[in-house]
């Protein structure tokens, strides 16, 4: 196995799975909040949430797209260059790719079709039916696929072939709710929401900003702001408890996040750290003492990086630096939601100033610490893709660095492209805000003026704008 | 239970409908190539946007389902194919988002790229899932439980006929979706594109059937032919499958061909027929490899996964795929009748 194919192939399951997880990040969340939107429209029948659920699905029709074609390259990814990998877990993984395609991926990909084109063909319950549908879809979908990458990390309920190697499980249970897989999906679920929540402010926020004030970007920044006052909190909760976790199973991965060097009773908090010449290459700034109180149900020493040899030990610094920055972010939108909810107190949610000036470039810090959170734990692992038992270096595919080469220039040009247009039509459309009118009603109420069976709706109305012109010229 | 019998022809089966379905989408989606203007090329993607991220679900659960019940032959065709599974992937990307980007692109030229993306997406899309299936009927070069060939294996004479077939197939299939799906205005100009499509599907099918007969000497002899010889009784309980095949691909040359008025064949008819003609050529395939999983080096049993893995999801698949199917055909019947102009993009 030549060594060129094994780091292309790092690289490029690293870039490809970190695209694809920018929009599941999103779509999770976005799709709760619309099935949100779209509840409480039903019950109060405020036109607000109405209007927040039609703005909104929008985008979620171009961030669903751009997550499911990304989503299929992961599928194969596996395979093509990860085939030894395939082959030898595919008995203990292979069920639960299965189970999420069978009960997530086909319940989101059929329901969407209703999402976005039944709005004037189902009732309003069936619709809310389907956005429900959509909502609960993705949330399964995390639930496998994390239950899979879960396995991987803290491998349990299996035991191996002799003759050929494979995995195979013993107790499914065991391996579907392994040990780090309750934790993950907590924290995860949760990065979802905060994720999209950031985002809503900041949109919220940009119209603010842009003096496009109107009644639905009011309540997008407070439910937004809501959000990430109440989840933040949490989500420390969920990360210490993904910490405590990784603790118990993976203490290399915790030496490298903490930056411990020397195995000791009590360690500190490294806030900084810069190599340096000594047995573990790195030395920082440290707050002493602070072990006890971060794992208090951790007993007996720590072991710092110095308890592994070499060959045990992931790389130092992603891990590190990747850990600080995901915390950072996470504080920072807690601050931001905290201040988002006082001005709401004080009703200076919809005045400009400091605030929003604050929450628009913060609707990039949930991907951010996302990103950052799936690099500590991902290269946390290493040198394992099965953690304990199977190593990367063991699982890539027969193919030539040359053709892993092609493949991943193939994918950083295409996604390069797909990305930026899909950005930018998204912020065309979040930034656009409210200031139009509110949409019309669904086509049976609507009668052109004038005409007592005048049901013919103007078919130009859906046509993009300069199609709609020629049309209409054309009538 | 014998679960590797049962998870090949569930799996089978997930790629027929994908072939069927999606098949259909990507042939659309090529025919929009000879749309006359933005209105017509709406009017055309508004008959498959509800649908076809459904469709591409199955090709999801063909590749996964592959991974889950057959690890082994997953883990040595994708690599076998890996430059024809990036194309396909790629043009997949392209096409995808472009259902959504080009209703979003307001200036001119970004709207020709992503209509071009369109149809050159389905297109390349179609062509390289053919040449995937040559490749894959040719066989791969196996040592020791991996892919031991070389990067281009999957490139050859035979490979780019079943990609040509493949492009021929869907686009029958994607007119005959139009037959059914729009209106008076487009009668005649559907049809058309379909009576082509099939005189290149029934080339294409004959000349794909012929040569794999060629491609193993087990295939031969599986159909009773030897180098000299006909065994006719080998043959003959076979050749319902080439048969119908004929007979459905006459019958729908007849129904497109006629003239509009009150005895045209039913609109819901020729896609039926098209699909037929498909399961007819799936069929013989089926024969021609069976049960062969890697062509000639592994068959389903000895690529499966275990027993205990291929029962849990059975129990799954047993329960889901019932409700799939129930609340797909829910979603059809929906979206059922014919699109009109202006008809589509997102609700109000
Ligand atoms: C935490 C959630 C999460 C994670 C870690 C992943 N995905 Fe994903 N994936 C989703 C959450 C998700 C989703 C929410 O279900 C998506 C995203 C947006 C969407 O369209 O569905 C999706 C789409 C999606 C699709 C298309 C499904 C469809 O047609 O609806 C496939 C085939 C995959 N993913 C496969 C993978 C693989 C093989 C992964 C890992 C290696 C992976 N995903 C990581
Ligand atoms: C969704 C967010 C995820 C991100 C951002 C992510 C990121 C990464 C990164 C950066 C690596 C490279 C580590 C290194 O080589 O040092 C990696 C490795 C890997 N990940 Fe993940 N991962 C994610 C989820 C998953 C999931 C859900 C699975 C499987 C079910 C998975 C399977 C793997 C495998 C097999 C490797 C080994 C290949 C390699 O080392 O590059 N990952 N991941
Ligand atoms: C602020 C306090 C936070 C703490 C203490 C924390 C802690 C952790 C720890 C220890 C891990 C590694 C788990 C493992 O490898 O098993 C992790 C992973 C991760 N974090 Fe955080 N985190 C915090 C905030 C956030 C925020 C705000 C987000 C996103 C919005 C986030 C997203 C993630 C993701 C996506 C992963 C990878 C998946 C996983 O392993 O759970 N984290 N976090």
């Amino acid at each position: 196995m030549d060594f060129d194919a094994l780091l292309l192939s790092r690289i490029q399951f690293g870039f490809v799975i970190a695209f694809h997880i920018i929009f599941p990040a999103f779509t999770i969340g976005l799709a709760a909040f619309l099935a949100v939107c779209e509840g409480l429209w039903l019950r109060t029948g405020k036109e607000v949430y109405k209007r927040l659920y039609l703005h909104w699905v929008k985008i979620f029709a171009l961030a669903f797209a751009m997550g499911v074609v990304s989503g299929v390259v992961m599928s194969y990814q596996f395979g093509t260059n990860w085939s030894v990998f395939a082959d030898r877990t595919g008995s203990v993984l292979g069920p639960l790719l299965g189970y999420e395609v069978l009960t997530a991926f086909f319940l989101e990909a059929t329901f969407l079709g209703v999402m976005l084109f039944g709005w004037n063909k189902v009732g309003r319950k069936l619709h809310f039916v389907a956005t429900l549908a959509v909502a609960i879809g993705t949330s399964i979908s995390a639930f496998w696929i994390l239950s899979a990458n879960s396995w991987m990390q803290t491998p349990a309920g299996f035991d191996m072939d002799p003759a050929t190697g494979n995995f195979y499980a013993t107790d499914w249970l065991a391996v579907i709710f392994n040990p780090s897989f309750p934790s993950r999906y907590v924290h995860m679920m949760l990065s979802a929401y905060i994720t999209t929540a950031a985002v809503i402010l900041a949109a919220g926020a940009w119209q603010v900003l842009r003096d496009r004030l109107s009644e639905p970007t009011r309540w997008q920044m407070r439910m937004a702001a809501g959000t990430l006052a109440v989840l933040m909190p949490l989500q420390i909760a969920a990360g210490h408890w993904s910490g405590e976790v990784a603790h118990e199973h993976q203490p290399a991965k915790i030496a490298a996040i903490e930056g411990w060097c020397e195995t000791k009773d009590v360690q500190g908090t490294v806030i900084l750290a810069w190599p340096a010449d000594n047995a573990c290459g790195l030395d920082g700034l440290t707050i002493p003492g602070t072990s006890p109180a971060l794992f208090p149900n951790a007993h007996g020493e720590l072991m710092g990086l110095d308890a592994f040899p070499a060959s045990e030990t992931p790389p130092i610094w992603i891990p590190f630096y990747s850990f600080r920055i995901m915390v950072a972010a996470g504080l920072g939108m807690l601050v931001l939601g905290v201040w988002g909810l006082i001005l709401w107190w004080r009703n200076r949610i919809d005045q400009p100033g400091l605030f929003h000036w604050a929450a628009v470039p913060s609707g990039s810090l949930g991907f951010i610490a996302v990103l950052t959170g799936w690099m500590v734990a991902e290269v946390g692992r290493q040198p394992y893709t099965v953690y304990g038992v199977m190593r990367t270096a063991d699982s890539v595919a027969p193919v030539s660095a040359a053709q892993v080469a092609t493949s991943l220039l193939v994918f950083m040009i295409v996604y390069a492209i797909i990305f930026t247009a899909g950005v930018v039509y998204m912020a065309r459309i979040a930034t656009r805000g409210f200031t139009d009118e509110p949409p019309r009603p669904p086509s049976e109420e609507r009668r052109a003026p004038g005409s007592p069976l005048g049901a013919v709706d103007d078919p130009a109305e859906k046509l993009p704008p300069d199609i709609a012109a020629a049309y209409r010229r054309a009538k | 239970m014998d679960y590797p019998l049962i998870w090949s022809v569930l799996i089978a089966t997930a790629v027929m409908l994908y072939v069927l379905l999606d098949g259909m989408d990507l042939g659309v989606g090529m025919l929009t190539f000879f749309a006359k203007d933005e209105e017509e090329r709406n009017m055309m993607t508004a008959t498959i946007e509800p649908v076809w991220d459904g469709n591409e679900t199955w090709l999801i659960l063909g590749g996964g389902g592959l991974f889950a019940a057959f690890p082994l032959a997953y883990s040595i065709l994708m690599p076998a194919f890996y430059l024809p599974i990036l194309i396909m992937l790629a043009a997949l990307i392209f096409r995808g988002v472009a259902f959504e980007f080009r209703h979003k692109a307001v200036r001119r030229p970004t709207r020709k790229f992503w209509n071009g993306a369109f149809y050159g997406g389905s297109f390349v899309a179609a062509l390289s899932q053919g040449m995937i299936l040559g490749a894959f009927i040719q066989g791969v070069t196996v040592e020791e439980r991996a892919f031991a060939g070389g990067a281009f294996d999957w490139l050859s004479p035979f490979s780019l006929l079943t990609g040509l077939s493949v492009v021929a197939g869907y686009l029958l299939l994607g007119a005959c979706w139009l037959v059914l799906k729009t209106e008076d205005q487009f009668f005649v100009k559907v049809r058309r594109w379909a009576l082509m499509a099939l005189i290149g599907v029934s080339i294409g099918f004959a000349a794909v059937s012929l040569a794999t007969l060629s491609v193993d000497a087990r295939v031969t002899d599986r159909w009773g032919f030897t180098m000299t010889e006909v065994d006719i009784w080998k043959l003959l309980p076979l050749s319902p499958i080439p048969l119908a095949g004929l007979f459905l691909t006459a019958w729908l040359a007849r129904d497109l061909t006629m003239k509009p008025g009150p005895d045209a064949a039913p609109d819901w008819r020729p896609y039926l027929l098209a699909a037929g003609i498909f399961l007819s050529g799936y069929a013989g395939l089926a024969v021609s490899l069976f049960p062969w999983l890697v062509p000639f080096e592994y068959t389903i049993w000895e690529s499966a996964a275990r027993d205990n893995a291929l029962a849990l999801m059975l129990i799954g698949a047993a329960i889901m795929l019932p409700i799939i199917l129930l609340y797909t055909a829910y979603v059809y019947r929906l979206f059922w009748g014919k699109v009109k102009p202006g008809d589509g993009y997102h609700g109000p």
